[in-house]
């Protein structure tokens, strides 16, 4: 920024000059002359100034583009995928998800679990430290999972990532005290964990960061700790955050002290902050960034055909679903066959092929198939009008309607949920005959008409906390929270109540299976399509994949020019 | 100093007679009577610049209805074979990303942005002349209050002020209108509280109220009236701004809302594929551009025809 | 001119006053809530941050609580980027649009006013004409398009200047001629016709007449007089590039307060909407306040006191 204040007061100075210069102006031969010698005098001094930034290491040093300004770098509180994607690489769980996709030990050296898989006790590895040197501790993960559990502690939205432990959600509502929450530093090195259920993904979470430690000796007693780069923001993974120019750029240094650092290839990550999604694939067309799109920020729409036709663009499955939510108390969606009908008469494929183009894959089914394969299929078949013309006819007959009422499909405002509601206002139109009608709202408002039920058909989407089933079908488990519908079901319900207890894999699955096959035939929602990571790099950036989490681990990668 | 020489036909007294003298024929004006509109229209049919501007908006404006039927396109049906393609034979504009008639949607898109100028401006003018006249008629306290309110909500960026209401208002074309005016009519207000205050001391105003006429009369059957060259083309001048207030919003997703489609919409979802499909960008552009082109050589014409002293 | 001054000074803070008030109602009449976050937060933790931040208090208190903490420019914490305040966010980005807009002020004057004069210097030729076409299309080009034309034409097919970003001079070159085009065509006009107004009056062809050089009596005397129109013109100048650049930052990704304030739009981050809000109007009030003196300082005609040049 320094540059900037000089150049700053080159120009005020310029301006005030040439201002008055105009004003009384006269006795000058000519203003404009005048004029343009100041420009080009603060023009040479930025030039000069700026040059230094584009040297240094040009070896393994990856460009990459995180969109926004991250909302917070406090793991705790942390709510966003732009944060997480820093997150991700300064700090580090018990846990980190691979290169295959499944955890693989990381601060934790030994994990342990009981016969029963409520509880595991965790041993950190020797060597770990904090980037100031401090060694990290149980303690260390014990106040920071705590301190998220603290009802005096707000902001953290996603405190309910932690919920799987024993009493944690009775102690952030205030039910109990924190020291009945199943977290216990035995001591140093060793990490006890007590869960309230089996809970089969439990490290698929411990590698998530509302998982991550802090180290409490900085932390403690300093509220903004994590504001900006310096002394006090310590981490414990693969990098350090460098600096922190807000707004614009952060730039991430390899940690050499990183437990496993000699398999850490990228010396120095420069993470700008470019809003605008055309703007970045020039960047990127230019050599001034070598990565565009998910999970950092996307590829611009109306550049993908042609990214396809070179060649160029790499597609990887997501673990979500986009869908468009029935309330079931408004007509004429309380009638299962319109339901029904409304989903079938929507051609998926026309839509992923022509509007969201990312490869994303039609959806008949709510779990995506990174976590069950065969949903591909899925449960009905897309675009299958004559079915659905069928199924409205007699759904009117049940509801004694002779026509159908005019929809409104409700939508928050973005340009793709634009383009695909008057995809689906044209589909339904054309295929059911229905007045189908569309109104967007900006999120947060957004949020609050379909928590009131104010709405007929709402789009939603959901991505994977962890790679499981579960997390897809306890959204529908109760009225309220993520379940837009009013749709609730007793069977259903107790279905995914039962799998809690089930410590078999098998068994499991097959109970969760049952469930979503009701779900399917009540079809409270129409999916659409599965999410994909959509992303364009350079060809020497290599071993750097989005996960179907929509994390990343650059920790893994290297660059080979 | 000598007399220049002058070759001058000789004339003899014999040459002239005399002219009778007649009352009435002294008092008629051979000339024909034009009034200050038809002096007015007369001087602005003589500008090129804003007959042209005329001719352009006259068929915007017929376009705006005639261009769907002759395309033969409606502007919401999607065709997914034909995405994205550039102007030819069938499509003259070219399709858009959901394969939907561009040169459609285009004199559509013309009915909505020109719905929106000329419905804003005339609210402006409504709200204006009615608050303009009422603080410029009155003087004195009611004007120091009524100014001093327009003052305040003027000290707040037009754009802001736009901004900010359709933060918190439901999205639609009207509320849009709305915002819209909420502060636009202010500079309508100043121009014709500054011209009423300059005539109510008139004589002919002095003339009505002997006669018996009330403020209301006065106000809107004399002073108003009188304005009405300023107002117009201030009126001129502010459908062009209401047309790019639209696009601006549109460019920050604060405009009309799909499935309308205004210019704005259309440039604004253009621009991120300009480097792609330049051609979905131009039209709703270029539209843009002419009609203010046209609407602001109109206001200039209009301003040179009705305010002969300030003609350049 | 300490009376006056007080007087302005006086009736500014009235005016930031019911600004403030006007804004906390408005963001108090928004519908939706105020935290954002990617799905549901459960409501004990909601019920949390609403305590954190007080929204739980009754209305007249909050508005209480934030009319003492702009009074001290204090305007509160951002809730989309925890622990940021909105002071944060105007400090750090305000320094990018002073910039530019300094910049495109700078362009804007001194192109504007070139062609202005050189306009009426050569009444009804060819130059006169090439310069008024200049300006009626730059007052019919919205700046967005101009912008995204430029952007499309120099910086992506000729790639002789950077697509966007603000990291030297070269990058400010595009946004500030995107920013400065329209009310550089306004001053180009107005100054034509103020110019040829003065070159047609009486003093001017007296010093004609009178011998004096050609030069001397364009440039010392016309142009002097000629450029008053112009200087009450930049209270509005002011406020086109202020809101100008709330879509030019957002088209060359500048991190400046304009493209905060769409983003805290678009994000409803209430508190940067009516922080950034506030600031924007003070920042005018001042401009316009310094415009004044600056007129009444070189126009010994005008007095303190006295209407000035109002936007």
């Amino acid at each position: 920024m320094k540059k900037f204040n000089k150049f700053l007061l080159f120009s005020l100075i310029a301006s005030l000059v040439l201002v008055l210069a105009a004003c009384t102006g006269g006795d000058d031969e000519d203003t404009g002359d005048n004029g343009e010698e100041t420009g080009e005098e603060t023009g040479e001094n930025t030039g000069e100034d700026t040059g230094e930034e584009a040297g240094g290491d040009s070896e393994q040093v990856l460009n990459v583009n995180i969109k926004e300004e991250p909302p917070s770098l406090n793991p705790g509180l942390a709510s966003d995928t732009t944060s997480s994607s820093v997150l991700d690489q300064v700090f580090e769980g018990l846990t980190r998800i691979g290169p295959d996709g499944q955890p693989v030990n990381a601060m934790a050296e030994k994990i342990e679990t009981s016969d029963d898989l409520t509880t595991y006790t965790f041993t950190i590895r020797e060597g770990a430290t904090w980037s100031n040197g401090d060694p990290v501790t149980a303690q260390n993960f014990e106040y920071a999972w705590k301190w998220v559990l603290n009802p005096e502690n707000a902001e953290t939205d996603y405190a309910y990532q932690l919920y799987s432990i024993k009493n944690a959600q009775k102690a952030k509502a205030g039910e109990v005290s924190l020291d009945e929450v199943g977290i216990t530093a035995k001591d140093d090195k060793t990490l006890v964990v007590e869960l309230e259920q089996p809970t089969p993904y439990f490290l698929h979470l411990t590698a998530f960061h509302t998982y991550y430690p802090v180290n409490q000796n900085v932390v403690e007693g300093n509220d903004e700790w994590f504001t900006d780069a310096g002394d006090t923001f310590v981490t414990n993974g693969p990098y350090k955050l460098e600096s922190w120019s807000h707004k614009d750029k952060i730039v991430l240094k390899k940690n050499e002290d990183y437990w496993d650092a000699e398999n850490v290839s990228i010396k120095t990550i420069n993470m700008f902050m470019v809003e605008n999604e055309d703007t970045a694939l020039n960047m990127f067309n230019q050599g001034e960034l070598d990565w565009v799109g998910s999970p950092f920020d996307s590829v611009p729409l109306a550049s993908i055909p042609t990214l396809k036709e070179e060649g160029k663009l790499n597609i990887s499955p997501l673990a979500g679903v986009y869908y468009y939510a029935f309330n079931v108390d408004e007509a004429p969606f309380n009638n299962k066959k319109i339901r029904k009908a409304f989903a079938m008469s929507i051609n998926r494929k026309a839509i992923v092929e022509n509007i969201t183009q990312g490869g994303q894959l039609p959806a008949m089914a709510l779990v995506p198939p990174t976590i069950w394969e065969e949903n591909e299929e899925g449960y009905f078949q897309d675009n299958n009008v004559e079915e659905a013309k069928k199924l409205l006819q007699e759904g009117l007959e049940e509801e004694g309607m002779d026509e159908l009422p005019p929809v409104t499909i409700h939508y928050n405002t973005s340009e793709a949920h634009a383009a695909i509601a008057q995809a689906i206002q044209d589909m339904w139109r054309q295929n059911l005959g229905v007045e189908v009608d569309l109104a967007n709202e900006e999120w947060q408002v957004y949020l609050d008409t379909m928590g009131n039920g104010n709405f007929q058909v709402g789009r939603m989407g959901w991505l994977a906390d962890f790679n499981d089933a579960i997390n897809f079908l306890e959204i529908f488990q109760t009225i309220g929270g993520n379940n837009y519908t009013n749709w609730e079901n007793e069977e259903y319900a107790s279905l995914l109540e039962e799998s809690r207890t089930i410590t078999d894999k098998e068994e499991r699955t097959s109970v969760l299976k049952e469930a979503e096959q009701i779900f399917m035939d009540e079809l409270p929602i129409s999916p659409i399509y599965y999410y994909t990571n959509v992303y364009i790099k350079k060809d020497y950036v290599k071993d750097v994949k989005p996960s179907a989490m929509g994390s990343i681990n650059l920790k893994y990668g290297s660059i080979e020019k | 100093m000598s007399q220049p020489e002058l070759n001058r036909a000789e004339l003899e007294q014999s040459d002239f007679e005399p002219l009778v003298r007649d009352e009435a024929e002294a008092e008629k004006i051979s000339g024909e009577s034009t009034s200050y509109w038809q002096d007015a229209w007369r001087r602005f049919k003589k500008n090129k610049l804003a007959l042209f501007g005329m001719g352009v908006i006259v068929f915007l404006g017929i376009m705006s209805f005639l261009g769907g039927p002759i395309s033969g396109y409606d502007y919401y049906t999607n065709d997914y074979m034909v995405t994205n393609k550039a102007p030819s034979l069938e499509h003259w504009f070219g399709t858009d990303p959901l394969g939907r008639d561009i040169f459609a949607r285009t004199w559509y898109g013309a009915k909505i942005s020109l719905f929106i100028g000329i419905m804003a401006a005339l609210i402006d003018v409504i709200i204006g002349v009615i608050w303009g006249a009422i603080a410029g008629y009155f003087g004195g306290r009611t004007d120091e209050i009524m100014m001093r309110i327009a003052d305040i909500l003027y000290s707040v960026p037009y754009l802001l002020v736009v901004i900010l209401l359709m933060v918190i208002l439901p999205q639609g074309l009207w509320t849009l209108i709305l915002a819209m005016t909420f502060t636009g009519w202010i500079n309508m207000a100043r121009i014709v509280r500054g011209q009423v205050m300059q005539l109510r001391s008139e004589e002919y105003v002095l003339a009505a109220r002997t006669l018996g006429a009330n403020s209301n009369r006065i106000m809107f059957r004399h002073l108003v009236p009188n304005t009405l060259g300023p107002i117009l083309v201030t009126l001129t001048l502010t459908i062009p701004n209401a047309i790019f207030t639209e696009a601006f919003l549109s460019y920050l997703g604060l405009g009309v809302q799909a499935p309308l489609a205004s210019w704005g919409t259309m440039t604004s979802e253009a621009i991120s594929a300009l480097q792609y499909y330049p051609f979905q960008l131009f039209f709703p552009a270029f539209f843009i551009c002419l009609t203010m082109l046209a609407f602001n050589v109109i206001g200039d014409g209009m301003r040179d025809a009705l305010d002969p002293k300030a003609r350049k | 001119m300490g009376r006056y001054l007080i007087q302005r000074f006086g009736s500014m803070v009235v005016s930031l006053f019911f600004i403030v008030t006007i804004t906390f109602i408005l963001m108090q009449l928004a519908p939706g809530g105020p935290f954002a976050s990617e799905k549901k937060i459960p409501p004990e933790i909601e019920q949390q941050m609403n305590e954190k931040y007080g929204l739980n208090d009754p209305l007249h208190i909050q508005y209480f609580n934030y009319l003492k903490d702009v009074a001290q420019w204090d305007f509160g914490p951002s809730f989309k980027y925890t622990g940021q305040s909105v002071n944060d966010i105007i400090n750090r980005s305000f320094e990018y649009s002073l910039l530019l807009g300094l910049e495109s002020i700078f362009l804007a004057l001194s192109i504007g006013v070139f062609l202005g004069v050189i306009a009426a210097l050569r009444h009804n030729t060819s130059v006169d004409y090439t310069a008024m076409v200049i300006a009626v299309l730059g007052i019919s080009v919205p700046n967005f398009i101009l912008a995204a034309a430029l952007q499309y034409f120099f910086a992506m097919k000729l790639g002789v200047l950077p697509v966007a970003r603000f990291d030297s001079f070269l990058h400010t070159i595009l946004p500030a001629v995107a920013l400065a085009t329209t009310p550089m065509a306004f001053i180009a006009r107005l100054m034509r016709s103020s110019m040829l107004d003065v070159l047609n009056s009486d003093y001017i062809k007296t010093a004609k007449a009178k011998g004096l050089n050609e030069r001397v009596v364009t440039y010392r005397h016309a142009l002097r007089n000629a450029i008053m129109p112009v200087v009450s013109y930049l209270g509005p100048l002011v406020v086109a590039i202020l809101t100008g650049s709330f879509v030019i930052e957002e088209i060359f990704d500048i991190p400046g307060l304009g493209a905060e304030f769409v983003n805290s739009v678009t994000n409803r981050d209430y508190t940067v909407i009516m922080g950034t809000t506030v600031f924007f109007s003070a920042l005018l009030l001042v401009s316009i306040l310094l415009v004044d003196l600056l007129y009444t300082l070189i126009d010994p005609r005008i007095k303190f006191g006295k209407e000035g040049g109002k936007s």
